[in-house]
Parts: C-alpha cells; structure tokens; sequence
C-alpha cells in the first residue's frame, strides 16, 4: 500500500503513530499494567503521606510500589490515575470524535449534494456554530441534564456536537466538486436515486478526508475533555482523568510539581503523537502535497479552511 | 454595494444571529430535564409550594410566552412575582440570580472586566506577535529564526494553555519570582499592578495561538511575494520594506484576520481556562460556581451574554475585514 508505505519514510508520523498505539495499549491493559505494582486508581494509601496531606520522599512519593509517586491528600497510585486516565481520554477522544464525524459527513453529504437552500441553511448555521463560544456552552450544558445521565455519556455528546461544523464543511465542500464529476452526473442521468449516489458513490470518495479528519479531531476531542475536567465539570471523580488531576495540581504543584508533570505530560505526549500522526497520515492520503519531503510552507496541523479568498 | 450598505445588512445579519442564539439557548435550558420550578421550590416542594414557584418564575406560561418574556426582558427589564415578593430586574435583563439575589446583569458586569483584560490583551499580543513573527520568518526563510518559529508552532499546537501557564507560573513566579503568581488588580485602581498581574495570563494564552498564526501569516506572505504584482513592485523600484509591507502583507492579512474571526469563541473559552489557571474571578469563575449550585438563571445568562459578546465581535472583525479588503464592501 501505498500510503504505508508513505508513513514508513515520515519518522514523525511513524513516531507518532508508536507512542499512540502504545497509549492505546496502556488503556486496554491497563488492570494488568498497574497490577505489577499491585495497585489501583481507588485505593488510598495515607501511609504514603505527611501530615500536610503532601507525598512523602522524592518527586511526590516515587518508590517501587508507586512508579510515579502518589496523589496529595487520598495517596492514591499516580502511575494507576496516569494509565486508567488513559482510559477516559481515549475513549471520550474517540467516542466524541466518532460523534462529530457521523453528523459532519451526514451534514456535509446532504448540503453539497442537494445545494440551493439546505446548503445555505446548512452553511450559515456551520458558519455560526464555528465562531461561537462553544466552551462556554459546554460548561453550560453540563449543568442541565439530569444527574441521573451517565456524565461520561454527556461529556461525549457535548464535545460531539461542537465538534461537527468543522467537518461539514468539508465534506460539504468535497461533495460540492465530485457531484459534478462525470461518474455522478453519469448516474444520475441513469435514473440512480439521490441515496444511492450518496451511499455508494460519493461517500466511498470522501473516506480518506474522513480518516485524515477524524485523526485531527481526536487529540482536539481529547484535549476538550481535559479543559472540562480541568474547570471541574467534566469526568466526575472517582473516574481518573488526566485534566481533573492537573486541575488539582494547580493548588499543590509548588510543593509537588510530580503531581502536575505526569498526568500533564501524558496528556501533551499523547496530543503530539496524535497531531504528528494525523500530519503524516494526511500528507500520505493527499495526493495534492508533495511526495516525500513536506514544503516548509504547508500548514502542518492547521486545517481551518479559509473561505471566499 | 455602498459601505451603509453593507453595514447595514451586516447588523441585519447579526440580529437575525443573535434572536436564533437566543432562541436554541432558550429552548435547550428552559425546556429540557433541568426544572427551574423544582430548583427553587424548597423542601419539602408540596404541589402548591410547586405551583407558587412556577408562576414566580413565569413557568406557567406556554413556551413562546416564557421565550417573549425573557427575550424583552432583555430589552425592557422584567419583574418577577408580585405583592411583597417582588424583585425587579432592570433592562438590559439577562436573568435574576435568586440564589445570589442579585440580577445577572449586575453579576456579569462586576466580572466581566477581568475576563475582557485577559482576552483582548491576549489578543492583541497573538495578533501583533504572530503576524510580526510570521513576516519575519517569511522574509528570512530557511534562517535560524523561521525554524525557530515553526518549531513553537509544531509542538505549541499540542500544548494546552494550562499547561503552558503552570510551568510560567512555576518559573515566573515561584522560582524566580519576577511576576505574580496569580489574582487581579484593577485597572482603574492600579494600572501598574494590573499590568504587572496580566503578562503571565496573556502569555500563557497568547504563546500558542501566536506561532500558529506566525505559520498561517508566514506562508500566506511566502505565497503573496511570488506573485506578479509583487515582481512588478519590484521593478518599478520600490523599496523592499514598501513591497513586503504594503503589497505582501496587506493582502497575506486578509485570512488571517478571517481566521482570527473564527477564532474569537475559542479566545473567549481561553480565558475562561485562564482565570482558573491564575486564580481570577472572572465570567468564567461566575459561570463554574453557577453551574456547581444549579443556578439556572445565572447559567443561562452568562452563556447568552457570551454569544452576544462574541456575535458582536465578529461584526467589528468583519467591519476591519471589508477595510483590508476593499473587494468585500464593494463586490
């Protein structure tokens, strides 16, 4: 294949595309990983801490026992906390993402093929929804659905749904140029109705934009739930979340910098590796950027599309 | 069409934008499970103390009755209750907070200071340094500088601002303690201590939004200066700075002003991260306690008040495009 074959020669998006797999693996092992040590995310440990509720010993209570020392104030296992968060993020990252996804290819596939009205209803309300707070909204949105709603739930479909303009417009735009390739127009004179050249043809002819933006969508997903979490009205705890954590180290990062750098350095490490594969995967799927080496001047992470120019 | 013109149906516009806001923000937190009815009913909520609280809160109107009393309350202010209970709400009305017992207006104007230094300082400084930054390393390609932006550019995207203010924090403030670690100081009271306390606020907030602007801004002018105007410019004798600045970059700016519109609702989400980080009460703050005590009204007045504000500020960054780009007011 030739896109593999692309990415073997990009040491960036090979690299990325490691530490991301290797990520993806601590979250699904992750009972196994922490029971090296024997432990877990939920049990405290006060022996671990002095009577300031601050970790003893080096680095914020580094020690065979806890890898990457423990948590203030409860004592619970930071290496535990670090790889179970993996857990919330990836799976918030990718459930929000697959959201955004489903709706932007819907959306865009409707308003490029059909035009006229629904693409300016369509346009406009993209056209809006980009430029809004949304963040504000989120935070807003979290404090109207009842409590008995699965939080993990709500925070995937709130992220989900800000996050869906993005791709419809591309799609959208995508659409716009291939319905007027000779293949559609050709179907279309043959009688072929609206949902089959939607269905088999023209969504078969997005799949790698959508690849190429589900990847871009991820690590902006996942860095989403971390500001909520952050704020304190994301992930309720006990779940482990990385933002949550570096939320609280905020209060404590003078005394016990460890507490800020592991799950912060987790959640950067991740973005990165996510954002280097995404370029890489994008430059591998796009025959329209240069093979091999990447022009300095191609926006690398950057895809807000700029309109009317 | 005449620049009147276009501004005028650029407010249309903006109207319309602003009344269809109103209307989904409505309709999401005033109809969906929240019961604001059962919020401030007290214990124990008999059916009467339940009804009482309804038609307190103007609950026992039909939707588009409570959506017209809110939305002219807006505009007229409202009053809730009636007889001894009564509170009054003055224009422009965006909610009573009756857990604060003060309107929400009034909460968002006491904060809402605080938010607006953080964002337009930060602003400024992403803006100014990034276009700046991105000229530069355009001018100068493949020298030590440009890679040295780019660099940042990569490796900011992945950064959140959090982060990135905390370890400013750590190395400003506590290691080396050159700036405040945190907190507010107004500007009418103390211009200096109110600057003095930003700088690490706009920074952490600007650092990242300025390389990536610095990158768009870079290839955008890379882009303008291979084009024949530019050569034409050129010949005719013009000086380098006049034929980068006034022929290159007038028309490279053109996007990024366009991005920068985008990027408004995001600023705005920015700061509301950055209060946390250095610990200001701002709209941010406001809104985060509101949502911890269900404090409906206030929630939904914040977030309104914030569509509009960045509804409004998107008009004055399309007013500063169709000056850039005389094509826009005139086509």
């Amino acid at each position: 294949m030739t896109v593999l074959r692309h990415l073997r020669h990009d040491p960036w998006a090979l690299a990325g595309g490691i530490v991301v797999l290797l990520f993806v693996l601590a979250a699904v092992l992750a009972p196994l990983l922490t029971a090296i040590p024997g432990q877990d995310p939920y049990r405290y440990h006060l022996d671990a801490l002095d009577d300031s509720g601050a970790p003893r010993g080096f680095g914020g209570g580094i020690s065979a026992q806890h890898w990457f020392g423990v948590e203030p104030l409860s004592g619970r296992d930071l290496f535990a906390i670090v790889v179970y968060g993996a857990r919330t993020s990836i799976l918030v990252g990718v459930g929000a993402s697959a959201a955004s996804v489903l709706v932007g290819v819907a959306v865009g596939l409707v308003a490029g093929y059909f035009g006229g009205w629904v693409d300016r209803v369509v346009s406009r309300v993209v056209d809006v929804m980009l430029g809004f707070p949304s963040l504000v909204f989120m935070i807003s949105l979290t404090a109207v659905v009842a409590a008995s709603f699965p939080k993990p739930l709500l925070i995937v479909l709130i992220i989900g749904f800000f996050g869906w303009p993005s791709v419809a417009r591309v799609i959208r735009g995508q659409v716009l140029s291939l319905r007027s390739r000779t293949f559609a127009t050709a179907a279309e004179a043959m009688g072929a109705p609206a949902g089959h050249v939607l269905a088999r043809l023209l969504l078969p002819n997005v799949g790698a934009s959508i690849i190429v933006y589900a990847t871009i969508l991820i690590p902006a997903s996942i860095g989403t739930e971390a500001a909520l979490s952050f704020l304190g009205v994301g992930v309720p705890p006990p779940t482990p979340s990385w933002g949550r954590s570096i939320g609280d180290a905020v209060a404590w990062f003078r005394v016990d910098p460890a507490y800020l750098v592991f799950p912060g350095g987790a959640l950067f490490l991740l973005t990165l590796a996510f954002n280097a594969f995404g370029d890489g995967l994008r430059d591998a799927l796009d025959p329209r950027v240069s093979r091999g080496r990447r022009s300095a001047a191609t926006p690398v992470v950057d895809d807000r599309v700029v309109p009317n120019r | 069409m005449t620049a009147v013109r276009f501004l005028a149906y650029r407010l249309a516009g903006i109207v319309l934008v602003l009344l269809l806001v109103a209307l989904a923000t409505y309709l999401v937190f005033y109809l969906l499970p929240a019961d604001p009815a059962r919020l401030s009913c007290g214990k124990p909520c008999t059916p009467e103390n339940y009804a009482a609280a309804q038609r307190y809160l103007g609950l026992d109107a039909p939707w588009y009755g409570q959506l017209w009393n809110y939305l002219s309350g807006i505009v007229t202010g409202r009053r809730f209750g009636s007889g001894t209970g009564v509170v009054d709400c003055p224009a422009p009305c965006f909610g009573y907070s009756f857990q604060l017992s003060t309107p929400v207006t009034e909460l968002i104007l006491t904060r809402l200071p605080v938010t607006a230094s953080i964002a337009i300082g930060a602003a400024v400084l992403w803006f100014v340094a990034g276009v700046l930054g991105g000229t530069l390393a355009a001018v100068r390609r493949g020298r030590a500088l440009d890679r040295a932006i780019m660099t940042v550019a990569i490796a900011g995207v992945s950064a959140p601002a959090y982060l990135v203010g905390l370890l400013a924090i750590l190395l400003f403030g506590f290691t080396l303690g050159w700036l405040p670690t945190g907190g507010y100081e107004p500007f009418t009271e103390d211009p200096v201590g109110w600057f003095v306390h930003l700088l690490l606020p706009w920074s952490a907030l600007a650092f990242l939004q300025a390389a990536i602007y610095a990158r768009l801004t870079r290839s955008e002018v890379i882009d303008q200066l291979g084009q024949d105007h530019i050569r034409t410019a050129r010949a005719i004798g013009l000086t380098e700075r006049a034929v980068v600045v006034r022929h290159g970059l007038r028309n490279a700016l053109i996007p990024v002003v366009t991005v920068f519109g985008l990027d408004l609702g995001g600023l705005l989400g920015g700061a509301v991260i950055t209060e946390r980080v250095f610990s200001m009460q701002g709209l941010g703050s406001l809104l985060i306690s509101a949502v911890g005590t269900t404090d409906l009204q206030t929630v939904v007045g914040v977030t309104l008040f914030a569509a509009f504000l960045i509804t409004a500020a998107n008009f004055v960054v399309d007013v500063v495009y169709s000056l850039i780009d005389p094509r826009v007011a005139l086509g």
